[in-house]
């Protein structure tokens, strides 16, 4: 597919490029939104889900952040527990780029825009999610660099706020300039996008660094205040980022018939089957420490997996996690995890999980409990917090589904015009 | 997916789409979607109403001229009226040079009456539906200084003969995690040491409160209640003026009052004599008599927040 079309079959050229890209996108979503029925059930119910978030979110804007259940012992919730997850998601698609443009992987190269398109989701649902958990979403602008008044370089939040934005762009980028050189039939300038790619492999790594510093960097909350968090954050977004592309890819198969070449979802099972290990050997090392140390270090830990004083409310959650970890990384380790079958299938889906829960309710929460003054006060989502947090999902969804679509077409087109050549 | 409406080829311009019964389905399909979203965010609606343009566009509180605070503080003062029904001054006292204020709670006098807490709710007009207060009273066990063993809702007679008791509030710290983290410098820490948050400029993601050891942050989780009568109307634009919803607040030690020589309201309301206030660099002042002639601690010590708050006992 990535054979370049013959010069003599080149289409209409534009005059002016740059001024006719708004215009492919136009087409693109028009191309994007086209489908039979099942597709069109499927954007109807993630738009139906995504309308009863923005209703919820609404509602929680106009009558205060107290229709959520967080409170000033528990000050952060279901929003930013779930922001950090897709912060990993956004950051694990460059396992696709990592071994398409370093190693080289002729197969990965061919699909590696599904890992990019996958980030272009992800990072818009970790925007999402932050806007969401703003008790004046009103002021936004005075985030914006410039214009309002940032505290940089001292506030990890802003350094998170830059970064997660580059990324977007960076993607926004390399996505839109090779599918619309394939587009046009043109050979894409390596000097317009090379240099893009290796920039978003440090970024990635960057996103997850420094969302795991905006945690671990506060010496106030014992739980997060540990140096394996990053490396936490990134062994695990490697196992769940490339869980959810097989996943992906998988979907894709099923709807379209694209059946991608069987070496990428090899290489990211073994990308997993090592991330994923590196994880547990991390978490177990974390969790000596705690329970072996005990004391104000160990009373989140103690409370997140045994309960303490009275209070369960994370005991299911974690354990949960950890068996599905646990099984989800078994299953992959099996030689049967590396054929097309359902298998890695449901080793893809127990890790997301899995891990879900470990970097989100299992993370967050209990950075909160006990308090700084060591108070005990629970915390579970309310409805408008699942309603907010599940139109986000679904709107990721939605959005992932036109990126896909698109590429989709334009690569069909391209094979259609090579077809034509050859007769 | 391409079917039979699909160009054949990437012809431009694509606008000129043939207009089929499918274009014309997508066109209703995206008219419909846009008016449930409409319908969806309609509650949004209340932003205009309560957020005036000049409220949206208020500049950070360090750029204001004098113009722009006159304007500020009368638009405040009208909205006050508006929403609580009661006349207000809105002041901007500002730190004395040279002053640096500190405070100290001698453990062995304070009772756990919790008058200090009720001080600060009148004060410093807070909702009054959850008997908010920006100090905490821990009741703790005495032969342990561990936090782990203290309550803050007990709710009996005190003081209890086996339990001491330890206000804790913002300790103002040297070195404050809360204004490191902030991501707008919404809220900052002024000359006389006293951190401060311009409530029209925070943004309400909370992050100050996830980094202060301290539980010294609040957050407006709904928008004020307080009866007409019960609003203190002596505010400050950096301390007691009513909160809006959805921003963070602490406790600014009484600024409009103890930068005007009186002292805070939770040291006026202290009938024990538990509470010691007053400006660290003056040699004579109480708060120093303290610290040369007790041996006081910090909370925390080990964070290296630098607290300008000290706790002491009677030996």
């Amino acid at each position: 597919m990535s054979s370049i079309t013959a010069q003599n079959q080149t289409p209409i050229e534009p005059a002016d490029p740059v001024r006719s890209y708004p215009r492919f996108l136009w087409w693109g979503l028009g191309e994007a939104t086209n489908g039979g029925l099942g597709f069109y059930v499927w954007m109807f119910v993630l738009t139906a889900i995504s309308l009863v978030g923005a209703n919820a979110w609404a509602n929680q804007v106009a009558d205060g952040m107290i229709v959520t259940n967080m409170t000033d012992h528990v000050s952060w919730g279901l929003y930013i527990a779930n922001f950090t997850f897709c912060v990993g998601l956004a950051a694990g698609g460059v396992m696709m780029v990592i071994p398409a443009y370093l190693y080289d992987d002729e197969e990965m190269h061919k699909v590696v825009i599904i890992g990019e398109a996958v980030a272009v989701a992800a990072i818009v649902m970790c925007t999402l999610s932050v806007v969401v958990d703003l008790g004046r979403p009103d002021r936004f602008w005075h985030l914006i660099p410039f214009i309002g008044r940032v505290n940089w370089p001292v506030s990890m939040l802003t350094w998170d706020v830059i970064v997660l934005n580059g990324y977007l762009l960076i993607n926004l980028h390399i996505v839109g300039y090779l599918l619309y050189m394939r587009y046009l039939g043109r050979k894409p300038n390596p000097k317009w996008y090379v240099p893009f790619v290796f920039l978003s492999i440090i970024w990635a790594i960057s996103i997850h660094t420094v969302t795991a510093f905006l945690y671990c960097g506060l010496g106030g909350r014992p739980f997060w205040n540990t140096a394996l968090l990053a490396p936490r954050f990134l062994a695990s977004a490697f196992v769940s980022g490339p869980a959810f592309i097989i996943l992906v890819m998988r979907i894709l198969r099923i709807t379209t018939g694209y059946a991608a070449p069987p070496g990428p979802a090899r290489t990211l099972i073994q990308i997993i089957r090592v991330a994923m290990t590196i994880n547990l050997v991390m978490l177990a090392s974390e969790l000596f420490t705690l329970f072996y140390t005990g004391g104000a270090h160990g009373a989140s830990a103690n409370y997140l997996f045994f309960g303490s004083h009275g209070h369960y409310g994370l005991v299911p959650w974690i354990w949960t996690a950890i068996v599905f970890n646990l099984v989800g990384t078994a299953l992959f380790f099996m030689p049967a995890a590396l054929e097309r079958g359902n298998i890695r299938i449901v080793a893809c889906v127990l890790c997301i999980v899995g891990i879900w829960i470990e970097k989100g309710m299992g993370l967050i929460i209990p950075g909160f409990i006990p308090s700084t003054l060591h108070e005990i006060v629970e915390y579970s989502p309310s409805l408008v917090e699942w309603k907010v947090t599940g139109g986000i999902w679904a709107f990721g969804f939605l959005l992932l589904t036109v990126l896909l679509k698109l590429i989709a077409t334009v690569f069909a087109q391209e094979q259609s015009i090579a077809e034509t050549e050859r007769l | 997916m391409s079917q039979q409406d699909a160009p054949t080829g990437p012809f431009l311009p694509v606008l000129d789409q043939p207009s089929t019964r499918r274009t014309a389905l997508k066109a209703a399909g995206a008219a419909l979607g846009l008016a449930a979203f409409g319908k969806a965010v309609s509650p949004l609606m209340v932003i205009p109403e309560n957020v005036s343009v000049d409220e949206f566009l208020q500049q950070h509180y360090k750029e204001f001229t004098d113009a722009d605070k006159k304007k500020v503080f009368a638009r405040l003062e009208t909205e006050t009226k508006e929403d609580y029904g009661t006349d207000v001054t809105i002041s901007d006292p500002k730190p004395i040079p040279g002053v640096r204020f500190g405070y100290a709670i001698n453990l062995s006098k304070c009772n756990g009456n919790g008058a200090c807490m009720e001080a600060c709710n009148k004060e410093n007009n807070h909702h009054r539906g959850v008997d908010q207060s920006y100090i905490r009273v821990l009741e703790m066990s005495k032969g342990s200084m561990d936090m782990e063993n203290g309550t803050t809702n007990y709710d009996h007679t005190v003081p209890q003969d086996d339990k001491f008791y330890m206000p804790v509030q913002c300790q103002q710290c040297e070195n404050p995690p809360c204004v490191s983290a902030c991501p707008i410098e919404a809220t900052w820490q002024e000359d006389d040491g006293i951190v401060v948050v311009d409530y029209n400029w925070c943004i309400g993601c909370r992050y100050c409160e996830a980094a202060c050891p301290y539980h010294a942050r609040r957050f407006n989780w709904e928008q004020p209640e307080i009866p007409a009568d019960e609003v203190n109307p002596d505010q400050g634009y950096l301390s007691n003026r009513i909160r809006p919803q959805g921003v963070m607040e602490k406790c600014h030690f009484c600024l409009h009052r103890t930068r005007e020589g009186r002292a805070p309201a939770c040291q006026e309301a202290c009938s024990t004599g538990a509470r010691v206030f007053g400006d660290l660099n003056d040699p004579d002042s109480d708060i120093n008599w303290v610290l040369k002639h007790k041996r006081v601690f910090v909370l925390k010590e080990e964070l290296g927040t630098q607290p300008n708050f000290f706790y002491f006992f009677d030996s």
